[in-house]
């Protein structure tokens, strides 16, 4: 294989092991910490996407509408859900999941009833760089700057800071953590909306290369899912290291066959994975970390 | 407790009473039939989900028709109502409502389907419930059933002519994407026959199912194998974001993109024109068009629908189309039966719409009509070509409908030959 082709490879994949930990990081926050299963997920990213469409109709700078008001409107939409829903049912995981359902029909719904059921679309802001003959897009590497970023913020913020520590305890042992003073309760609200933020974050990043439409989100949501469960209880590192694995054997597959092999693949090594480690890779190994 | 104030005796008595007006009820309504009862048009078509895009203006379309039609007077004196359901891009409700249609409503004749594979799933239905079915969606040519007819353009009169000017302005080797259903193989299979008649060759070709987002694996793999162009038969909302991923991965100044699908929805409207500038399509009829009739078509549906309709294509022509010819079979049968109704429209019937000439070709149940060649400049289209009253050789080439009516079956092309 020419070595131009092995750059564009490695390029590609990437990239798509960044897109990956983006779209798997918002869900892993909310169900690593708080067991919810999340399936509004696929529309909280919607909603990043929207709200990017919104915010350069509105003549906003493009960076601007993708990277900063998404995380922020979406993160607020969550924080009002989890006040007028979900806090009503936390430690009954079926009926999270069937209000979780219900509040991603119902903002399918809302957004077509608003934008119509058509697609979308936001101009990418950055051109196409040349790896020997082959072209590739710049955007890509946005991306992975961004997942880079919101891994290595998400890392610092339950490292280094008191609320992540508050938010550790919590997660470790919530009423030792509520004899000591902290409000579980609260921790849930803002751990509840910096997942939604995430996938916010998800949505407008990814919004320049996918076609934005009301159900945009079904297309993203099983292998979100999948990446959670494969990553395992320590959301970064998780996160990471299953994108890393199965975002490779995606690309890579994808690339020597077709997409439809590709995410076969992607199923399998899932299912072998989760069958050696049923608690995720973080279940077994790096079990300290974060 | 509190006392019932029907005894038993009575609720039976009604009961009774009821069950035998229910039984009755249909004697009475047929009776009611024949004077001003509004005959019943059956539409399925996917108002929401992945296929939302293309079956809005089409269901807008239906209504635009039976409002012309009801407006000039109606057929055989009587008004046309529309029995319409949103099979929300879903297969198993395109079955569910086929059935509600035909048995419970039992329409006179439906008009709708999308993909070929919602048409799949509800042809046998309405063939053994004899309702007449009108297929109005451009697609990939060969059915072959005397109770169908399709108005929608096939591969022989756009695709051929498609792959003809690619091999003439691009060069002779192609790579083809598509869509990985029927439609997608069926095209990908006449896209790779034109391309070898005409002397060139295929260097690749995948599909992908609808729900596919990430193209970047395909992009490295077109230009892994450095095609002198790229035929695409991509379908549907998620694979609007191949030309997005194209142009942002500065593909479009490189290597040129024909499709057979592109532009049928509202891309023109919602993408870049960087990104949409350039990409050859054939269709039936485009909105830019500037015939008499076709500028009359756009704006009678921009006063019924709003001035922001400006993204119509040739599958609401079509839908236009299909509903006007079943109307002239039924003004020249004189009647809703489905075998006089049949007989008419196999009789060659035309009428001019807003593609120009439209003619039903009776051994084929496809219509000969105009295509035209054009590509998106700045959010319009510029008309490359056009070619007059296109027969549809492909479908003609196995079927006889005229010779053989009991043929039911779809054909597809033959790469041997």
């Amino acid at each position: 294989m020419a070595p131009d082709l092995v750059g564009l490879l490695s390029f590609n994949v990437l990239a798509g092991i960044a897109t990956l930990a983006l779209i798997t990081l918002g869900l892993g926050v909310i169900y690593g910490m708080m067991r919810i299963i999340n399936l509004a997920h696929g529309e909280f990213m919607m909603l990043g996407a929207y709200t990017a469409v919104a915010a350069t109709d509105a003549g906003l700078n493009i960076w601007v509408a993708m990277l900063v008001l998404p995380p922020l409107v979406v993160g607020l939409i969550g924080l009002v859900l989890e006040r007028t829903v979900i806090r009503f049912l936390y430690g009954r995981m079926m009926d999270t999941m069937l209000a979780t359902w219900g509040i991603s029909l119902g903002l399918i719904g809302l957004v077509t009833s608003v934008y119509g059921n058509v697609v979308r679309g936001v101009s990418t802001p950055v051109g196409s760089f040349e790896i020997g003959r082959y072209g590739a897009s710049l955007y890509s590497l946005v991306i992975v700057a961004v997942a880079c970023a919101a891994l290595a913020g998400l890392y610092l913020l339950l490292r280094l800071t008191k609320f992540g520590l508050i938010l550790r305890a919590t997660m470790q042992n919530p009423r030792m953590a509520a004899s000591l003073g902290v409000s579980p309760d609260r921790i849930y609200m803002a751990t509840f909306a910096l997942g939604a933020g995430l996938a916010g974050l998800a949505g407008g990043v990814l919004a320049p290369i996918s076609g934005i439409s009301p159900a945009m989100g079904a297309a993203y949501i099983s292998r979100a899912f999948i990446t959670v469960l494969g990553g395992g209880p320590a959301i970064i590192t998780g996160t990471g290291l299953a994108s890393t694995l199965f975002g490779f054997i995606n690309e890579l597959v994808s690339f020597k066959t077709t997409p439809v092999i590709g995410d076969v693949a992607l199923l399998v090594a899932a299912v072998l994975l989760i069958r050696v480690l049923p608690q995720g890779i973080t279940g077994r190994y790096l079990r300290r970390s974060l | 407790m509190t006392h019932s104030t029907i005894s038993r005796r009575g609720a039976l008595k009604l009961g009774t009473a009821a069950a035998a007006s229910a039984v009755a009820m249909p004697f009475f309504a047929r009776n009611g039939l024949a004077a001003g009862e509004p005959i019943k048009l059956g539409s399925l078509l996917d108002g929401s989900g992945a296929l939302g895009l293309e079956g809005k203006r089409m269901i807008e379309t239906t209504e635009y028709a039976v409002d012309l039609i009801n407006k000039a007077g109606g057929l055989l004196g009587r008004p046309i109502k529309i029995f319409a359901y949103d099979t929300q891009s879903s297969m198993q409700l395109y079955t569910q409502y086929a059935q509600q249609l035909a048995l419970k409503e039992k329409v006179d004749v439906i008009q709708g389907g999308i993909t070929s594979a919602s048409r799949e799933a509800i042809r046998p239905i309405f063939g053994r419930s004899k309702t007449l079915y009108f297929y109005n969606t451009q697609y990939e040519g060969g059915v072959c059933d005397r109770n169908v007819f399709c108005t929608g353009t096939t591969p022989a009169q756009t695709v051929n002519h498609l792959v003809d000017y690619a091999l003439k302005t691009w060069g002779k080797k192609a790579y083809i994407i598509a869509a990985d259903y029927n439609y997608g193989h069926i095209t990908a299979s006449w896209m790779t026959k034109f391309m070898k008649e005409g002397g060139g060759s295929v260097a690749g070709t995948d599909f992908f199912p609808l729900d596919v987002t990430n193209f970047s694996s395909a992009i490295s793999r077109i230009q892994q194998a450095q095609p002198d162009l790229v035929l695409s038969a991509l379908v549907g909302a998620n694979h609007s974001g191949f030309y997005r991923q194209w142009d942002a991965a500065g593909m479009k100044s490189r290597i040129p993109v024909a499709s057979s699908v592109f532009g049928l929805g509202d891309e023109l409207t919602t993408m870049d024109a960087s990104t949409t500038n350039g990409i050859v399509t054939c269709y039936g009829w485009y909105n830019d068009l500037p015939d008499a009739r076709s500028v009359e078509f756009v704006k009678g549906m921009q006063a019924k629908f709003g001035a922001d309709v400006t993204d119509l294509s040739e599958l609401d022509t079509a839908t236009y189309d299909g509903i006007m010819l079943w109307a002239e079979g039924v003004k020249k049968a004189g009647s809703l039966d489905r075998d006089k109704v049949l007989a008419a429209l196999e009789s060659g019937i035309s009428y001019e719409g807003p593609t120009g000439k439209v003619t039903m070709d009776g051994a084929t149940h496809h219509t000969i009509r105009n295509t035209y060649l054009a590509r998106p400049k700045d959010k319009k289209w510029e008309i490359l070509a056009s070619f007059p009253e296109q027969f549809p050789a492909d479908t003609a080439g196995a079927c006889d409908l005229l010779k053989n009516p009991k043929t039911n079956k779809q054909f597809t092309p033959d790469l041997k030959g």
